[in-house]
């Protein structure tokens, strides 16, 4: 295993574009801690995000998880054209000659991609807890534990969603094609979703039916946090909104996300195996 | 002699094409086998197969008496196909290394290839800033970084330069050598010609001829006239005991005899016909001529 991340590792950290990338995605995350700095006033109004509670334990998970993941669009670029690369310089049809044999070869790609999906999770942890302590009106052992299950939710969403992306790669051949099959498959969920849910069936069938399409169940995961606040939760109150909106890890799509990561995978392979290089 | 890559009735088929078609062979420990074959005769399709990055149709073949997997066996072969392929961002020595990840082997012998192919002054020029001849030359180097049991070139020369062609040669013969087994497929037939001791023919996806070069070289000959009168030479040819088939080419007619005899004979025939010849040659076919007829006559 360390043999196989080892050889993905130098393919990846000695190409320019992925390792910016990779830099520009670790940087990008940090740039959540600059919320922090949004203060203005207006009038005898002083606004400081900071202390509208984002930062508070248990709350950070949530919002710092689900505004992160924005951030991987970053990394599914260094993940395609680890893929596209490897078809274009013939370094695939190398790869094998030199002794690596398919099945490996699928195997270093899904560590690489995992331990990506680790790597962020790491940070964002650290990141969460340092902004927590530092801002957080509660920081007491068992406020700050409370909740953690979404670095959880937070790393499958990321290993599904990598997950794809190798496939696509795998599939499609070359990055941009990639990168374009990625966001057609999207827009497509969304439309037949949309389709589905005003045409032909009724909301609630529609939703029970395309929560396990994988792009869907990926963004299910974790829900957005912005209407959870309290600030934002009193204004709806205020004009008569009372919400009993679910904010919980949604295990269920999490569950449909690994299987969708098994087939992923799997399929990965399949490919390959049945490919002549 | 121990046997190295044994392939039983391989058949690849790409829809309607009939890539290769039944080919067997068997290669032994310590010769060098050149693989003849027009281009898409199904060289590199063959070697593809057996180095596991094709997917065959039907039949067998085993590496080092099958005693390990395909892949295992991998580990122990050298090849290059066609082009050489490596990560253009990383230089000789980082490509090198990668290699030697991926075969589980140490760094050690990257210094040691490098100079034997030439290239340890450039060893830290990333691979995109190199010639085709340094390229080629880098692939024989990653080639050969586990001290093959069985070194696989396809095509080594294709696209080099005359100096880049001597280079290349001179590296096999030295590797030739050392007593490693190599396999070259190539176009070239000099080539073969030079390093080779046994030879594969190909064509259309089907095994024409399989032996040493000497055997394939050695046949009856033919005698090369020339004459002031070509009709009358060729007339009293005709009439010779042992005549067996004339042709004109050029401003000369070829002659074959259906048994060996000397030029002096035959110098003293004609001589006796009143016929004085003005060129008289005895020649045997090159291994191209050999080649050319093999693959013309049979009707594929």
């Amino acid at each position: 295993m360390k043999r196989l991340l080892s050889i993905e590792f130098q393919k990846i950290w000695l190409n320019n574009p992925s390792r910016i990338l990779t830099i520009t995605y670790f940087a990008l995350l940090s740039l959540i801690a600059l919320i922090t700095a949004i203060k203005f006033d207006i009038g005898d109004f002083h606004f400081n995000i900071a202390e509208i509670g984002i930062f508070n334990f248990p709350y950070i998970w949530h919002f710092n998880t689900y505004f992160a993941d924005y951030f991987k669009f970053f990394l599914a670029i260094v993940i395609v054209s680890m893929m596209a690369n490897e078809y274009s310089y013939g370094t695939l049809k190398q790869n094998l000659i030199d002794g690596l044999s398919k099945k490996e070869l699928v195997k270093s790609k899904v560590l690489t991609v995992f331990a990506m999906a680790a790597a962020s999770t790491v940070f964002v942890f650290l990141l969460s807890l340092i902004l927590g302590l530092i801002h957080s009106s509660f920081t007491e052992f068992r406020t700050i534990i409370t909740d953690i299950d979404y670095l959880l939710g937070y790393f499958i969403k990321l290993s599904a969603f990598f997950s794809l992306c190798l496939f696509v790669g795998i599939l499609v051949k070359r990055s941009a094609f990639a990168l374009g099959f990625l966001i057609i498959l999207y827009i497509a969920t969304a439309i037949l979703h949309a389709i589905l849910r005003f045409k032909v069936l009724d909301t609630e069938i529609a939703d029970a039916i395309m929560q396990f399409a994988p792009t869907n169940a990926i963004s299910d995961i974790i829900v957005e946090p912005i209407s959870r606040l309290s600030a934002v939760q009193q204004m709806g109150a205020q004009v008569g909104l009372e919400s009993d909106k679910k904010f919980d890890v949604n295990y269920k799509a999490a569950a449909i996300s690994l299987c969708w990561t098994a087939v992923f995978i799997i399929g990965s392979y399949r490919v390959l195996k049945r490919r002549d290089l | 002699m121990e046997s190295i890559l044994s392939i039983k009735n391989l058949h690849k088929r790409y829809g309607f094409v009939h890539a290769v078609n039944g080919i067997s062979l068997e290669i032994k420990k310590g010769n060098v086998y050149g693989i003849l074959g027009p281009n898409g005769s199904g060289k590199s399709t063959t070697l593809g197969i057996v180095l596991n990055v094709v997917n065959k149709t039907s039949g067998e073949f085993t590496w080092f008496d099958g005693s390990q997997s395909t892949h295992e066996a991998i580990k122990k072969v050298g090849a290059i196909i066609e082009r050489p392929n490596f990560y253009p961002y990383m230089t000789a020595a980082e490509n090198l290394s990668l290699v030697c990840k991926i075969k589980g082997i140490p760094k050690t012998k990257v210094a040691e290839k490098l100079e034997i192919v030439g290239l340890t002054e450039r060893r830290n020029s990333k691979f995109r800033t190199f010639s085709l001849g340094m390229k080629q030359r880098l692939a024989i180097a990653s080639a050969l970084l586990n001290d093959p049991e069985i070194l696989i070139l396809d095509e080594p020369t294709n696209g080099l330069d005359p100096q880049g062609i001597h280079q290349i040669r001179e590296i096999i013969r030295l590797i030739a050598s050392t007593g490693t087994t190599i396999l070259l497929a190539s176009h070239l037939l000099d080539e073969v010609e030079k390093v080779c001791s046994h030879v594969l023919v190909l064509k259309k996806g089907q095994m024409l001829y399989s032996g040493t070069v000497s055997d394939m070289v050695r046949s009856e000959g033919f005698f090369e006239l020339a004459a002031n009168d070509l009709v009358e030479l060729e007339r009293k040819l005709r009439l010779h005991p042992y005549f067996k088939s004339v042709d004109s080419a050029q401003d000369k007619l070829v002659f074959t005899t259906s048994t060996t005899i000397a030029a002096a004979d035959l110098n003293q025939y004609l001589a006796s016909e009143n016929i004085f010849v003005s060129h008289l040659a005895f020649k045997k076919p090159s291994l191209e001529e050999q080649f050319l007829t093999l693959t013309k006559t049979a009707n594929l």
